[in-house]
């Protein structure tokens, strides 16, 4: 599966800053956040990338410069040998056809003035793909599709609990059939026996339509369950990449230590025994990173070197990449 | 050891627009002195209602607590006058919340803020209580608590101003401290510092907690005793380990098996609990999980189980089926 053909997307030395404007008149530039600072990764055909990591990492950010909902400060992203960085207006909508996107929010990310049908049906309108009676036949379709009773169709979203408000989200974002579909923390706003529903939901499409998902999160445990392979990020960087078992067997980047000894186990018996790494104090801010390595300030191996030098992402064993000096 | 706090028979209702909320059916339970109590539970199950009910901080109208007793210290909370309770509360009882970006006031000090409950419950100078402020804040692990006194909240990150909320809780030496989701807001390197924190001050001064959580995860490793509660009820209570090994409702069995296990490679698909948690607009006569239970029978339809003792000391479960066997209690 993993071969050099089968790459779907290839994100290479992305990097996103967000301006911080002072006064109001004559705006200046007094800085920047540095949101996503030189991440490369591939994304193979029919697989799921976990991203992790804590909030303001980065991770949110990253899926939507993928999908050019924010336009990347430089870097580029190769989706079928096209460059989605470079592509402008009506050839960039007729690519993002085949990339969607799963929000975090059931609650905000459906227009509360819009029926079941318009809000799925909107994607096929814009582009055109199905219309009039054969829209409607596809959007009851694809609430068949997600578990929703076909039926309502007419209601509006406010009649629905969180979790088939999640199924709405899926629904349209796989309105036009895409090839790569972000979930930027599809779960993390639902309760945790609606979570499995929603989790078990994805995986069932996936096998059904050959997806791929970049799967954005803050929980360990879930992103390991659906993830083939888990990049892990901190301040902008990609830390740690590796596959699934592996990187839960052998984490080497100090930071991904940690987050993994952080994640409480459902198990009393496991939880005695267990050792955790605390670490000391909060992420810095992204506006002013810290030289070199970025999580140096608060590593328990730092260096000299580590403030000097920042650290690549470098190949340890086939298929598990460390951005660390040690 | 002794009972420090019992709770019986606790019932809460809300009057919305669409009728009377049922949030609260009917709670019993006890806490013990030096005990970590879990009350683990999803979005509306009545985990955080209960636990403010007993402190008589649900606003009326639209809420009520309508019945019930909660015995502590020889009072009973919800019968004594509303000047006793302020007495107990924030000083005996002291509540940490969930969202620490919210639930301080954004125009005090940090200082100020910590300092404020043991202002109101000692006749201290606000020097004194200062000091004192001083020495929790430090306790609670912020590095210089003298300067940060005079910060406003927005100076401080989340993880921080959770330790300055753990740090007010503490600053009376409760009996009891009610957590209410305190790390829900937490990235979980932050999350783990929190935990700690907790677990290292309970030995240190010795106090109950009753942490709230939906989360069984973090709930396994801190806890000594765990209350499931479901539509209003506790439908289990047993020592952590118990619960977690011999789990006896077919709810706590189905969260259990919906959350993926860290310590086995293999795949293996969550088995998740199907249908909508319920929406309590009648006092249910019937097991309110029974729509979404996969052992239920006729009887459950008819009479709600009460929680009845299964295998295993101190373990209790509102359930007419035998989860091992699929059949019902002889």
């Amino acid at each position: 599966m993993m071969s050099e053909n089968n790459i779907l997307l290839k994100v290479d030395n992305l990097v996103k800053l967000f301006p911080i404007k002072k006064g109001s008149l004559f705006s200046r530039n007094a800085g920047y956040v540095h949101a996503v600072d030189g991440v490369s990764f591939n994304i193979y055909q029919g697989e799921t990338l976990g991203l992790v990591g804590e909030s303001g990492c980065g991770k949110s950010t990253t899926g939507r410069t993928i999908l050019q909902l924010y336009p990347p400060t430089s870097g580029s992203v190769w989706f079928n040998g096209e460059d989605l960085a470079v592509l402008q207006g009506k050839k960039l909508r007729q690519k993002r056809r085949q990339l969607q996107m799963i929000f975090q929010d059931p609650y905000a990310s459906l227009n509360p003035r819009m029926t079941v049908a318009q809000i799925i049906g909107e994607p096929m309108e814009i582009h055109k793909t199905f219309q009039g009676e054969a829209k409607l036949k596809r959007v009851r379709e694809l609430l068949e599709l997600v578990g929703l009773n076909p039926t309502f169709i007419n209601r509006y979203p406010h009649e629905f609990s969180g979790g088939q408000r999640q199924r709405i989200g899926i629904a349209r974002a796989l309105a036009l059939e895409p090839k790569l579909i972000v979930c930027d923390e599809p779960i993390s706003a639902l309760d945790v026996s609606i979570q499995a529903q929603v989790v078990n939901l994805l995986e069932d499409l996936q096998q059904k339509m050959g997806l791929t998902y970049l799967f954005i999160a803050h929980d360990l445990s879930m992103v390991r369950h659906i993830s083939n392979r888990i990049a892990v990020m901190y301040l902008g960087k990609i830390v740690e990449l590796a596959d699934r078992n592996e990187l839960y067997a052998d984490p080497r980047h100090p930071y991904a230590q940690a987050l993994l000894s952080a994640i409480p186990f459902p198990d009393p018996f496991i939880e005695e025994t267990r050792k955790r790494i605390i670490l000391e104090g909060d992420v810095p801010s992204p506006v002013n990173p810290p030289s070199g390595c970025r999580f140096r300030t608060r590593c328990r191996y730092a260096k000299e070197i580590c403030s000097v030098e920042d650290p690549e992402l470098k190949e340890i064993k086939p298929g598990h990449s460390v951005a660390c000096h040690f | 050891m002794a009972d420090i706090l019992q709770v019986t028979d606790l019932e809460t209702q809300f009057k919305t627009r669409e009728g009377v909320i049922h949030a609260v059916n009917g709670v019993n339970f006890s806490l013990k002195e030096g005990e970590t109590l879990g009350i683990v539970g999803e979005s509306g199950c009545g985990k955080s209602v209960s636990m403010m009910s007993l402190l008589r901080l649900i606003p009326n109208p639209p809420g009520k607590v309508l019945a019930g007793k909660a015995l502590f210290e020889n009072q009973d909370l919800l019968s004594i006058s509303d000047n006793e309770v302020r007495k107990v509360r924030g000083s005996k009882i002291s509540v940490v919340f969930q969202d620490p970006m919210t639930s301080f006031n954004p125009v005090l000090t940090i200082g100020d803020q910590v300092s404020e409950p043991f202002r109101v419950h000692s006749d201290a100078s606000k020097t004194d209580a200062l000091d004192r402020a001083v020495k929790y804040i430090d306790l609670v692990g912020i590095p210089n608590p003298r300067e940060r006194l005079n910060d406003y909240p927005h100076q401080f990150s989340g993880g921080m101003r959770q330790r300055a909320m753990i740090a007010m809780g503490l600053i009376c030496e409760p009996k009891i401290l009610i957590a209410d989701e305190p790390t829900t807001a937490l990235d979980v390197t932050i999350q783990a510092q929190i935990v700690e924190l907790v677990k290292r001050l309970q030995n240190e001064l010795g106090m109950s907690i009753i942490w709230i959580t939906h989360d069984l995860g973090i709930i396994a490793g801190l806890a000594d005793r765990v209350n499931v509660m479901y539509g209003g009820y506790i439908v289990e209570t047993a020592p952590v380990k118990d619960l977690y090994k011999n789990p006896q409702h077919p709810y706590t069995i189905g969260l259990l098996g919906s959350l993926p296990r860290m310590d086995s490679s293999e795949y293996r698909r969550l088995t998740s609990i199907d249908g909508l948690p319920p929406i309590l607009l009648e006092k249910p006569n019937y097991c309110c999980f029974e729509p979404r239970c996969r052992f239920a029978v006729d009887k459950c339809r008819n009479m709600n189980p009460g929680l009845l003792q299964v295998e295993g000391e101190g373990h209790f479960a509102a359930c007419w089926v035998n989860p091992k066997t699929g059949k019902e209690y002889a």
